[in-house]
């Protein structure tokens, strides 16, 4: 399977990754190039085979639903690019 | 006498212990050593006051005999640990001015066992690069160069800082983590040992994640004995990471020197891949030589699925790298750059942050999970790693104990010199190291031998689940016959 720019310019968008008109080409070759070497996987017999969703035979542990961390605002929002009153701001979501 | 950063970390514990020196001192020597290889760019950040005051710290635990099993030894940390209070940028734009307000476990338990932290080390932009030139803060000039040449070299990557570092004798020790073989690729190319462990034997918690089911970390040392010594401290059960495992973490020292007298070492006859140098095949050779010397039974055996590991790793790595990296949008952390509406902020915060190569994994990530497209991609490559998995399971019933394999198809290459169009060629020096990381299993890089220009190559070996020990055993001696791989010319400090 291959992409066309179409795609490439879909794919941006979902990634939320802005990609300028003169990129696309170039994406185009390299998300190609990476796709021709996978493609190697669809020669193989998988039918029947379980797919793999960790490497240990764990299952997940489970505490009591307590509070156990927190309190501290200021060093959550510390990292901030632009924190206002104590909260996170982003710009304006409703008109 | 040796100056004192060039001793291994052993070494330097012996003698500290014994008042030859003091930590303060130690950590000095270091300081003076990072402040002349500036030019080799292992180090973003160097944490000076902190590692004398560290230093400090120590120098009075120890005169009051209540030293730990690091104390005094200094250490480099890969910028992908958390460190509160010092920068952690992965590697990145996107997380330039990023300074956490806590610190990773494994960091947090070097310290806990008296360990001085001297910085933080470069690497490929979260951990995405066999060369550590994917670094939005630049490339790592390796230490080692070809004979009769002066050609900068990549230090491999991604943990590129953390293998020149040790190597130059910027550090005693340093953290890395692997991926997809970022602790063992550039321990091969600097003549360093480098140790990924089972999943699941370090915590993950405070570590910038890339790809969660295949991250871990480990450690990069210029002895066998030296690695043991810091994975002891860096191992163990977390209740922060609920993929951390609740088991012992053994005394690994007590591994390194154990015979190996009867343990059945397999040859896998799937990685003699075409085109591999002649001094390669030449080197897995002796090594098998080597181990059967020191008592080994050394077997050919089939892993017939190994082939498929590299495609099917460059689908599940992007894939949870697009959904790991999703957290990168302008709002709790990091860069952020302004836009009319939140979706325009996201995406030129995001477009802006990121690197190619970054941009690209994500990129592929997101298309192999989208609608259509997630059963053909993403669940393949899921059901792929079960059969590399279990080619693995079936030659440990087999009563393997460990398998060899070269852990670079080549030695180190130069700076610029893979070429960019096709992101694929890169990829391949991951080839034998990869299975690893899908399997989960723990596996060793240790330096064995040259290539004909001088240049440092190492051997694999690859362990059942949890036994780490075999592993430490099996290179001891592999370096008690190679001997070890020390840097001789330090011309970057000229």
């Amino acid at each position: 399977m291959s992409v066309d720019q179409a795609t490439v310019r879909r794919v941006a968008h979902l990634a939320r990754i802005s990609v300028r008109e003169e990129e696309l080409a170039p994406l185009q070759e390299e998300l190609n190039a990476i796709l021709a070497f996978v493609e190697q996987l669809s020669a193989l017999d998988v039918s029947g085979v379980e797919p793999m969703s960790g490497v240990i035979p764990l299952s997940l542990p489970l505490r009591e639903d307590v509070v156990t961390d927190g309190h501290y605002p200021e060093k959550i929002l510390a990292n901030a690019p632009d924190a206002e009153g104590g909260f996170f701001t982003v710009p304006k979501v409703v008109e | 006498m040796t100056a004192l950063n060039q001793l291994t970390l052993t070494q330097a514990r012996e003698k500290l212990a014994l008042r030859e020196f003091t930590a303060v001192e130690l950590t000095q020597s270091y300081l003076d050593a990072m402040a002349q290889a500036r030019g080799l760019n292992a180090y973003l950040e160097e944490t000076a006051e902190k590692a004398l005051a560290m230093a400090a710290a120590s120098d009075a635990r120890i005169s009051n005999s209540e030293g730990g099993p690091l104390e005094g030894m200094p250490i480099g940390v890969k910028d992908m640990f958390c460190t509160d209070g010092v920068a952690t940028t992965a590697g990145s734009k996107i997380l330039e001015n990023f300074v956490p307000p806590y610190e990773s476990t494994v960091t947090a338990q070097l310290w806990r066992d008296g360990a001085v932290m001297l910085g933080k080390l470069n690497n490929d932009e979260f951990a995405m690069g066999s060369s550590n030139e994917t670094s939005a803060f630049g490339p790592v000039v390796s230490p080692w160069r070809r004979e009769g040449d002066t050609t900068p070299l990549v230090p491999g990557g991604s943990s590129g800082g953390s293998a020149a570092a040790v190597a130059a004798f910027l550090c005693a020790g340093a953290t890395g983590t692997d991926t997809g073989g970022s602790i063992r690729q550039p321990a091969a190319f600097t003549g360093t040992v480098g140790m990924k462990p089972t999943y699941g034997r370090c915590s993950r918690w405070g570590i910038v994640a890339y790809a969660s089911s295949l991250d871990q970390a480990g450690p990069f040392a210029r002895s066998v004995n030296d690695a043991a010594l810091l994975l002891r401290s860096m191992a163990g059960h977390d209740p922060k990471d609920s993929t951390s495992v609740d088991l012992r973490v053994p005394n690994y020292e007590d591994a390194v020197g154990a015979s190996v007298k009867g343990k059945r070492i397999g040859i896998p006859r799937e990685y003699r891949v075409e085109g591999m140098s002649p001094e390669i095949v030449e080197l897995w050779e002796q090594g098998a030589e080597m181990l059967r010397d020191a008592g080994a039974e050394v077997v050919d055996i089939s892993l017939p699925h190994t082939q498929y590991a590299l495609p099917a790793y460059y689908i599940v790595a992007p894939a949870e790298a697009s959904s790991n990296l999703a957290r990168y949008d302008g709002v709790r952390y990091g860069l952020r750059v302004p836009g009319r509406d939140v979706a325009e902020m996201y995406e030129r915060t995001r477009a802006a942050g990121f690197g190619p190569e970054v941009r690209r994994r994500i990129m592929i990530g997101t298309y192999v999970l989208s609608a259509g497209y997630y059963d053909a991609y993403y669940l393949r490559a899921q059901k792929v790693r079960s059969l590399i998995k279990r080619d693995f399971d079936d030659v440990f019933a087999q009563g393997v104990d460990a398998v060899l394999t070269p852990t670079t198809p080549s030695p180190a290459f130069g700076i610029g010199e893979k070429s960019k169009a096709d992101p694929v060629e890169m990829y391949l020096n991951d080839v034998f190291t990869v299975t690893v990381n899908l399997a989960g299993l723990p596996g060793i890089s240790v330096p064995a031998g040259f290539s004909a220009d001088g240049l440092p190559l190492g051997l694999q070996m690859i362990g059942r689940p949890f036994e780490e020990e075999t592993l430490f055993s099996l290179a001891q001696v592999i370096e008690d016959a190679a001997g070890r791989f020390p840097v001789e010319d330090l011309w970057w400090a000229k």
